[in-house]
């Protein structure tokens, strides 16, 4: 669907024409990225985030295909070929592995400020839902990927994650045992665990895209939000897709180099774990086993349960490492205020940057050896979290006093402010 | 589901109403009958994709370890690999397998004795493997001068799971005693693991 104002597709060139009338293709690129796809005057540029998120995963399965060229998948080889010959023999072997390494980190990190904005904004609410929905499982997706590639190094880290990330299956009650070992088709990881996860390691990016055409399928129904909340009612709210936002997402695109370039060339092991370059030794564990920066809030949950109450304190820490995910499933249906954007809802504003504030801190705690504090810090901030999507928004959302809202986009935007202003009420009329 | 087919014409007066849906219930029953055993067979298939991801024969036949005991001191532990995980056998002392047996089981997270864990007239063998219980790691304290936690058995460092000298649990997140695999003396200083 589009605006009835959209532009239509056509070419003028007669081999487009051509193609265009025998597989519409073309046209399908215009309407969707293209000028035929009427988009808000007025996106800021947290509005970026998708399409840079689109950009880190092109920027991974291109450098992964070539790295998985020169890859040895197995326990004897796969080290020595990473940090033997595609770091040291293969050309240009270094910068492929540190873009690929570090292009992870890039696009977590833009997944994060995306979903945030999209918290923040009210993306998550009617008529986005499914936009929403296909995102988290994006996001399930991303992070059992980057997870997987993780261990193909088969350094220290690598092989601890595995069997630690693996371990969590054994706590599900009577099969746990079991699926785990058919996860790793051993007792523990080795050649079978680390070839089945190279094999889904480069077929998940390829799942993603497809979810990512869905994602951007279920936007273009009823179009892209705004940081106003107030749904586009006219032509003058609008600009086309291209150039507009291809040329702001193009200054976008740059930043992001900037800051991924700096990753690579002066800082590429910022990110990584030093005892991942020590190769995978199953006899030995290192002193404090951490996951990659963006699992530490959820590994901060997950090690946030020590008791045991009523099922054991290990499945408590699964579970609710899991369910801090699975919530987002039902953000839509828990905040029920009418009014998108946080601008205008003074008081989910503080609780959501209370909410960046908790998940930064769970984040630290995840990174951090479970020390007594840092354990009690973890519980605290888990169990606000968990309170915040299941407590605080559903009351917020029924206690709170919105702010007036724009009459349109185009009055936001000009700052025109004649005429009546749309209340909360006349919103809900 | 039962529905008439598009060849029959309301004027058709050959076939008598009745068996018009006679026949429509004889298709649907075709038509359910096919697809549900297609999808039987559709669900079998899928039998042997899960059914590899199961340990390969090459990884079952590392699941015997024979080991020579005659080495291991009283109060020295070693590390062995079984299934290429690490497998700890500990000579104890009198006085670990006093400490141990004076533990009440019933104030056990996971109740187990001693004579429990261990074959009947070689108590002093404790052989588990080496791996928490908790999410996988390798405790500490089966080489020399590693750290034995407060309880003098082993210490996982990753999330502070402490086992006393039978190789139970006492105090961290680890919810049952280190797994004591199935073996047995085939002399007595040689055991055969698995």
């Amino acid at each position: 669907m589009s605006f009835p104002w959209a532009r239509h597709y056509e070419p003028k060139n007669p081999v487009m024409q051509w193609v265009d009338s025998r597989l519409p293709l073309p046209r399908f690129v215009y309407n969707a990225i293209g000028a035929g796809y009427p988009v808000p005057r007025n996106l800021n540029y947290f509005w970026n985030f998708g399409v840079l998120a689109g950009l880190a995963l092109v920027v991974q399965i291109v450098t992964g295909i070539v790295l998985a060229m020169h890859f040895h998948s197995s326990a004897a080889g796969a080290f020595e070929s990473i940090n033997g010959t595609i770091m040291r023999d293969v050309n240009a072997g270094w910068f492929l592995r540190f873009a690929h390494a570090n292009g992870a980190s890039m696009f977590l990190l833009v997944i994060y400020i995306h979903i945030f904005r999209g918290l923040y904004y009210g993306s998550y609410k009617a008529p986005r839902e499914m936009v929403w929905l296909i995102g988290v499982v994006i996001f399930l997706l991303v992070m059992a990927t980057a997870f997987m590639g993780y261990v193909l190094p088969w350094g220290q880290m690598s092989f601890w994650g595995a069997q630690v990330i693996t371990g969590f299956f054994s706590a599900i009650p009577v099969v746990g045992e079991w699926i785990r070992v058919w996860l790793l088709g051993g007792y523990a990881p080795d050649d079978a665990a680390l070839n089945r996860f190279f094999s889904l390691h480069y077929l998940l990016p390829f799942v993603i895209a497809g979810a990512v055409i869905l994602h951007i399928w279920a936007l273009h129904i009823p179009g892209s939000g705004n940081p106003t909340g107030v749904e586009v009612k006219g032509e003058q709210d609008t600009v086309p897709f291209h150039p507009y936002y291809t040329a702001k997402d193009g200054f976008g695109v740059g930043i992001f180099m900037i800051l991924f370039s700096t990753l690579i060339f002066f800082y590429p092991d910022l990110l990584g774990h030093p005892d991942n370059y020590i190769p995978a030794n199953p006899l030995s564990t290192p002193a404090h086993i951490v996951p990659e920066w963006y699992f530490w809030p959820f590994y901060a949950i997950l090690r946030a349960f020590t008791a045991d109450f009523i099922i054991p304190a290990k499945l408590w820490g699964v579970v609710a490492m899991f369910g801090s995910i699975i919530l987002l499933f039902f953000l839509p249906w828990l905040d029920k205020s009418p009014v998108r954007s946080a601008n205008f809802r003074p008081g989910y504003r503080i609780a959501f940057w209370i909410l960046v504030l908790d998940v930064l801190v769970l984040g630290y705690c995840g990174g951090s050896a479970a020390t007594p504090a840092v354990v009690i810090v973890s519980q605290i901030c888990a169990a606000y979290y968990f309170a915040h999507f299941l407590i605080v928004v559903p009351i917020i959302s029924r206690l709170e006093r919105p702010k007036p809202l724009p009459n349109s986009i185009t009055e936001a935007v000009l700052g025109d402010h004649g005429g009546s202003r749309m209340t909360e009420t006349a919103l809900r009329a | 589901m039962a529905t008439l087919e598009d060849g029959v014409s309301p004027n058709q007066t050959v076939v008598p109403p009745g068996d018009v849906i006679e026949d429509a219930r004889r298709r649907d029953y075709l038509k359910i009958a096919a697809v549900s055993v297609a999808g039987v067979g559709a669900g079998v298939a899928v039998l042997p994709l899960i059914n590899s991801m199961n340990p390969s024969a090459d990884v079952l036949a590392l699941s015997t370890t024979e080991l020579d005991l005659s080495a291991i001191e009283p109060g020295m532990a070693i590390k062995a690999s079984f299934r290429k995980q690490p497998l700890f056998v500990r000579n104890l002392t009198p006085a670990e397998i006093a400490e141990a047996d004076k533990v009440p089981v019933s104030s056990l997270r996971d109740p187990q004795t001693l004579e429990d864990r261990t074959k009947e007239g070689k108590t002093n063998w404790l052989i588990t493997l080496g791996v928490c219980t908790h999410l996988g790691c390798v405790p500490l304290g089966a080489g020399e001068g590693e750290n034995r936690g407060p309880f003098g058995g082993y210490f996982c460092p990753c999330h502070g799971s402490a086992y006393d000298t039978a190789g139970r649990i006492r105090q961290g997140p680890a919810p049952t005693n280190l797994q004591v695999p199935d073996y047995a003396f085939t002399s007595d200083t040689v055991v055969v693991v698995g």
